[in-house]
């Protein structure tokens, strides 16, 4: 096994007060890994530090054996990362099918001349973006809704295609976050086997926020429980939930 | 023929409009705002070019490329100075900061000196000379105001289309945190957006001055050009072109067959019928789609 994201002493403080306090862990290439822990345990902000959208007052990023502490958002993408949003971020006003082929963005690589010309290399490129697309397409079961803009979708389907833009990008490490928040019972089932499939179809690491125990303890392979910006445990998902002080973070005492 | 005669000069006239009216597109398909200091940066573009022509002593096309390269410069301070510290901010913003410009540009026009508050022409290759055909007379400003109309439409059209710059900047505008996550770098996209506002708005400031004269003031075009952008649908640039051209043939028409006055008052009037009957423009992208 090796080692996708290695994260050291990551440390952020808002005010005075510390959301993620010396964490440390490690993800391994092909794990489905996730974080649980009441709310404002600092979850969602450890996503935000690995994606760049804060700059960490201590500790270390390396991903894939490069340190990506202090890369800019917007070259996340390119780097490797994927991730989705707790309240979902999309282009709202734009087609389900463009929203996907954004997110080829970051692999696009010709210039504005040859595109303005439409030149082969350019034509040649489009067209292995779109079967990309149409290969995520396919996969999420998005064909009805293609052409579709975005802003009148009903919630489930916006976050089914917050997750393809997501894919479309062909990361190594997807970020999720709380992918089942507002979701249905069916429509979690279905995401608890398409996370399943990400790791063993397309061979994607998957990091995870998650709130539903059920969805965590059917796809994870381990967990991290945070309270207070601090590690409680890290382990298999019967082991964490079944540790005391992760029972009583949850419960009080 | 007075009729043929008409509507040529209207298209002229309309292709003004359009020509302002690009610039506001362009800004509004960029950051979903409507940029209300477009005409006062053409007023500066103009008055770039007359400094390096009429003063300078540069030849035409020198001076058109070092003013429309200055705006270019002029947009990029400006979108640093008060335009990054808002961005993800709401587009409302985004009106306001334009309006101040706007108030700066132009009084900020009048004390620098040379340019002051008189009217003052800039001499181009195009300036009063006529091209006749087949009795009909044209302007060679008029013509030269189509042309590069038509080819402004043409090149941004495909710029916004078909180039991955031009998608970013669709993409930012409509979610700044989504669109970094893309791999689309929000800062550089929002400065190259007025970089091209601004160098646009120069070309139009200078192919408007022999035909306006350059003053603090010849900015206010851009009140036609705020029909001539609903009329296209405010988000397409075609339809930016078009709209200019329908509001240019009803002033001419209008000026010429109801009173003179007329002119001034048809365009809006037929403004406030466009957004009556058809709210959406006449060649508005389909917003409306249902799934």
């Amino acid at each position: 096994m090796t080692t996708m994201i290695e994260v050291e002493g990551l440390s952020v403080a808002f005010g005075g007060v510390r959301a993620v306090d010396q964490v440390s862990f490690g993800v391994e290439k092909g794990e489905i890994f996730s974080i649980i822990g009441p709310n404002g345990a600092g979850k969602t902000t450890v996503f935000n530090l690995i994606s760049r959208l804060y700059d960490a007052t201590a500790g270390r990023i390396v991903f894939e054996g490069r340190d990506i502490s202090r890369l800019s958002a917007d070259r996340i993408a390119a780097a490797g990362i994927a991730r989705t949003f707790q309240n979902i971020e999309l282009f709202e006003n734009a087609s389900v099918l463009k929203n996907l082929l954004l997110g080829r963005h970051a692999h696009r690589r010709t210039s504005v001349f040859s595109e303005l010309l439409f030149l082969p290399k350019v034509r040649r490129q489009e067209i292995e973006n779109r079967s990309i697309v149409e290969d995520v397409i396919d996969f999420l079961d998005l064909a009805h809704h293609r052409d579709a803009r975005v802003a009148g979708l009903p919630y489930g389907v916006r976050k089914v295609v917050e997750l393809g833009r997501a894919l479309a990008a062909t990361p190594r490490l997807l970020l999720l976050d709380e992918p089942s928040s507002g979701l249905n019972p069916e429509e979690t089932e279905d995401l608890s086997f398409w996370i399943r499939d990400i790791r063993d179809d397309l061979g994607i690491t998957v990091m995870m926020v998650e709130h539903d125990m059920g969805l965590v303890g059917r796809v994870s392979d381990r967990v991290l429980a945070l309270n207070e910006g601090k590690v409680l445990a890290v382990g298999t998902p019967s082991a964490v939930q079944s540790n005391p002080a992760v029972v009583e973070a949850y419960l009080g005492s | 023929m007075l009729i043929i005669q008409l509507a040529i000069n209207g298209i002229a006239v309309g292709c003004i409009y359009a020509l302002v009216a690009l610039g506001l597109v362009l800004i509004y398909k960029a950051t979903e705002a409507v940029n209300f200091a477009q005409g006062d940066l053409m007023m500066l573009g103009a008055f770039f070019a007359l400094t390096f022509i009429s003063f300078g002593g540069l030849p035409f096309w020198v001076g058109l490329a070092l003013a429309i390269i200055g705006m270019a410069a002029v947009g990029m301070i400006m979108e640093r100075l008060v335009l990054r510290p808002i961005l993800g901010q709401p587009q409302f913003a985004v009106i306001m900061v334009t309006i101040g410009v706007g108030f700066i540009l132009r009084s900020g026009a009048t004390m620098i000196p040379g340019w002051g508050t008189s009217s003052q022409a800039l001499p181009t290759p195009f300036s009063n000379q006529t091209l006749d055909v087949a009795g009909l007379v044209m302007a060679q400003e008029h013509l030269a105001i189509i042309g590069a109309t038509v080819i402004l439409c043409a090149l941004l059209y495909g710029f916004f289309r078909h180039t991955r710059f031009g998608i970013a900047m669709q993409a930012a505008s409509q979610n700044q945190l989504a669109a970094a996550y893309m791999g689309i770098p929000i800062k550089r996209v929002s400065a190259a957006t007025w970089a091209i506002a601004a160098a646009v708005a120069a070309l139009g400031g200078v192919l408007l001055a022999p035909i306006a004269l350059v003053e603090a003031n010849m900015g206010f075009v851009v009140l036609k050009a705020f029909p001539a952008a609903v009329l296209g649908g405010f988000a397409s640039l075609p339809g930016a072109v078009i709209g200019g051209v329908v509001i240019g043939l009803i002033e001419v028409f209008s000026g010429r067959y109801i009173s003179d006055t007329a002119r001034n008052l048809a365009p809006f009037v037929v403004l406030l019928a466009v957004l009556v009957i058809r709210p959406e423009g006449l060649f508005a992208e389909p917003k409306k789609r249902r799934a």
